[in-house]
């Protein structure tokens, strides 16, 4: 029986969006956001407006919304929660129906929950913190082309972290000279190199020769070294066409991994070349170009762990997560808590690392945490024990800036890595030994005795400008 | 120039293949650690010449639900006993990740 009748103007929007009652349902994607609302808006309100303005509201009644089920289809604000140490912002929980999204659409479900809302007036600042995707979604999604364990069958890799090194300098090497940069740190035990993420096809060294020649000394290292070795070939493109002719070359030539950046490539591009690697038998390196401009501020933007887990959906077998140690931003904890969220089969709810909500990734393939950027040998105790094996750790200038070149950077590194994951497994607390542990591999290795001598003094030690609200400040 | 080393290339086997050859008690303590992860020990071997690939020569089957790390150190040595200028790797089948978890170089050749 039809018993609503339409009234047209503008209704307050907690009428219909804000349902505390409301108990959410397992198939629901639910999504809490920090919320700043504007002066004289009460949280009641914002939270309602942001359910609204992410799913099917809009900013007047309008006569066609008899025509539908909106009571279905509508997102509900459902819980709103004190942000600890800050008074101004609050945490708004919302449910949205499954039957809002596509299947298998991250660039749908982002289109509705980050889109118009971030500009909306009634609210100062909006931050989405983490999203539960439902397992009857997550399904939906063809995420990583191959995951952890078939990528260690492949690679012939077990038992430690993967090492890796971005080749330097970024830009302006001819493709002949990088090709040699590249062999000299496969030959010296790192099992990835790797392009730099603004290293598509300029002018100086265009992607065709760069994949010769890399191709070219991938194999002499294979030979010379007997271990099976990669180079991220980076696919990034202005096009999605452009995209897969430089992936369909990487195959032809036997590469076994490409690199793609999913946020400046764009969603849409990540999940058609993740599909078009699982295809191929192609591993899938993601970088992370432009996320901090969405993940850094600590109350406007998108969380990491939102991007990590659109990335572990959309696709990829590597995912660059932060270092901890390094010269780039990123708290230990939080750290942690997504790269649970990228390794796991399910993640529970865990407030002191960040995790809102319980996630079950089903039976969809784990990620590679990346650790890259300003990282040396002084850093791979704490690394391994913050990594564990399911990592690859990448030093760039840790390798290449060696006294005697790549090859003995890259051998500083691999001893040091081995030594730590030996000392781990014997039950050692290498964090704390780290120095001892170190010391003592240094003296069957004089390349890392002289990496340790060269970057002994060098630490970063800025406090992380976006932290984890688990106390008051 | 003269302080730099010319880097010295050769063949290697992964995991611990860049450090010394393990003592015994080094390798008990290896096993300690696989048997502690829950993983079923294996042991395999090659020539060096025949390494690259993916299979080896398993030794015997895999030690399913083996805890002594004396029985499996003592099959590590019967293996390189009766295959003489071997390499030996030490495998931990993990049967929930349907991967190794680890595989490592114990024995040198």
């Amino acid at each position: 029986m039809a018993v609503k009748t339409y009234s047209a103007g503008v209704k307050d929007y907690r009428q219909t969006y804000w349902t505390p009652e409301y108990t959410p349902r397992d198939t629901d994607i639910l999504a809490v956001f920090k919320v700043t609302p504007q002066p004289g808006v009460d949280r009641e309100e914002a939270a309602a407006a942001v359910a609204a303005e992410s799913s099917t509201g809009t900013w007047t009644t309008v006569w066609t919304d008899l025509l539908t089920d909106l009571d279905y289809y509508k997102g509900r604000a459902y819980k709103i929660e004190d942000v600890p140490g800050d008074d101004e912002c609050f945490y708004a929980f919302i449910a949205y129906p499954i039957d809002l999204f596509e299947e298998g659409s991250v660039v749908n479900v982002f289109t509705s929950l980050v889109g118009n809302v971030f500009g909306f007036k009634a609210v100062r600042t909006l931050r989405l913190e983490d999203v539960r995707f439902p397992i009857a979604y997550v399904k939906t999604c063809g995420g990583p082309p191959h995951g952890i364990q078939v990528e260690r069958d492949v690679m012939n890799k077990y038992g430690r972290p993967l090492l890796g090194c971005t080749i330097k300098p970024k830009l302006g090497l001819s493709a002949k000279n990088y090709g040699r940069a590249v062999y000299e740190c496969l030959r010296g035990g790192l099992d990835f190199t790797k392009d730099d993420e603004n290293v598509n096809s300029q002018p100086f060294m265009r992607w065709r020769q760069r994949f010769d020649f890399v191709m070219e000394a991938i194999d002499k290292a294979e030979q010379e070294t007997g271990e099976r070795k990669g180079h991220y070939l980076n696919v990034t493109a202005p096009t999605p066409e452009e995209m897969y002719k430089r992936a369909e070359y990487a195959k032809e030539l036997g590469a076994p991994i490409i690199m793609h950046d999913y946020i400046t490539g764009g969603f849409c591009a990540n999940t058609g070349l993740a599909n078009w690697c699982r295809e191929n038998g192609m591993l899938l390196h993601i970088h992370r170009a432009m996320h901090a401009v969405m993940d850094r501020h600590p109350r406007h933007g998108i969380h990491f762990r939102v991007l990590a887990k659109i990335l572990r959906l959309s696709g990829g077998d590597h995912l660059h997560t932060g270092t901890v140690v390094g010269k780039l931003e990123g708290d230990r904890a939080a750290t942690l808590g997504w790269i649970d969220l990228l390794r796991d089969d399910y993640v529970k709810e865990d407030r002191s690392r960040g995790i809102f909500f319980d996630q079950d990734w089903g039976s969809m393939p784990g990620v590679f945490a990346v650790a890259s950027g300003g990282i040396h040998v002084w850093h791979m105790p704490a690394l391994v024990s913050i990594f564990g094996d399911d990592s690859v750790l990448q030093f760039g200038g840790g390798t290449l800036g060696h006294p005697w070149g790549n090859a003995a950077g890259a051998t500083a590194n691999r001893v040091a890595l081995e030594a730590c994951v030996q000392a781990r497994n014997e039950g050692r607390e290498i964090e704390k030994e780290g120095k001892e542990i170190l010391t003592a591999a240094a003296q069957h290795s004089p390349e890392l005795k002289v990496a340790m001598e060269t970057w002994k003094e060098i630490k970063f030690e800025f406090d992380t400008v976006d932290k984890l609200d688990v106390q008051h400040r | 120039m003269s302080d730099i080393q010319s880097f010295k290339q050769s063949l290697k086997y992964e995991t611990f293949s860049y450090l010394p050859q393990m003592t015994d008690e080094q390798i008990r303590q290896q096993i300690q650690y696989l048997v502690d992860q829950g993983w079923n020990p294996a042991v395999e071997h090659s020539e060096p010449e025949n390494a690259f690939g993916s299979y080896w020569y398993m030794w015997k089957l895999p030690m399913f639900g083996e805890q002594s790390v004396d029985t499996i150190l003592a099959e590590v040595e019967a293996c390189k006993q009766e295959n003489p200028g071997h390499l030996v790797r030490l495998i931990g089948y993990d049967n929930y990740a349907q991967c190794q978890g680890t595989s490592m170089l114990v024995h040198k050749g």
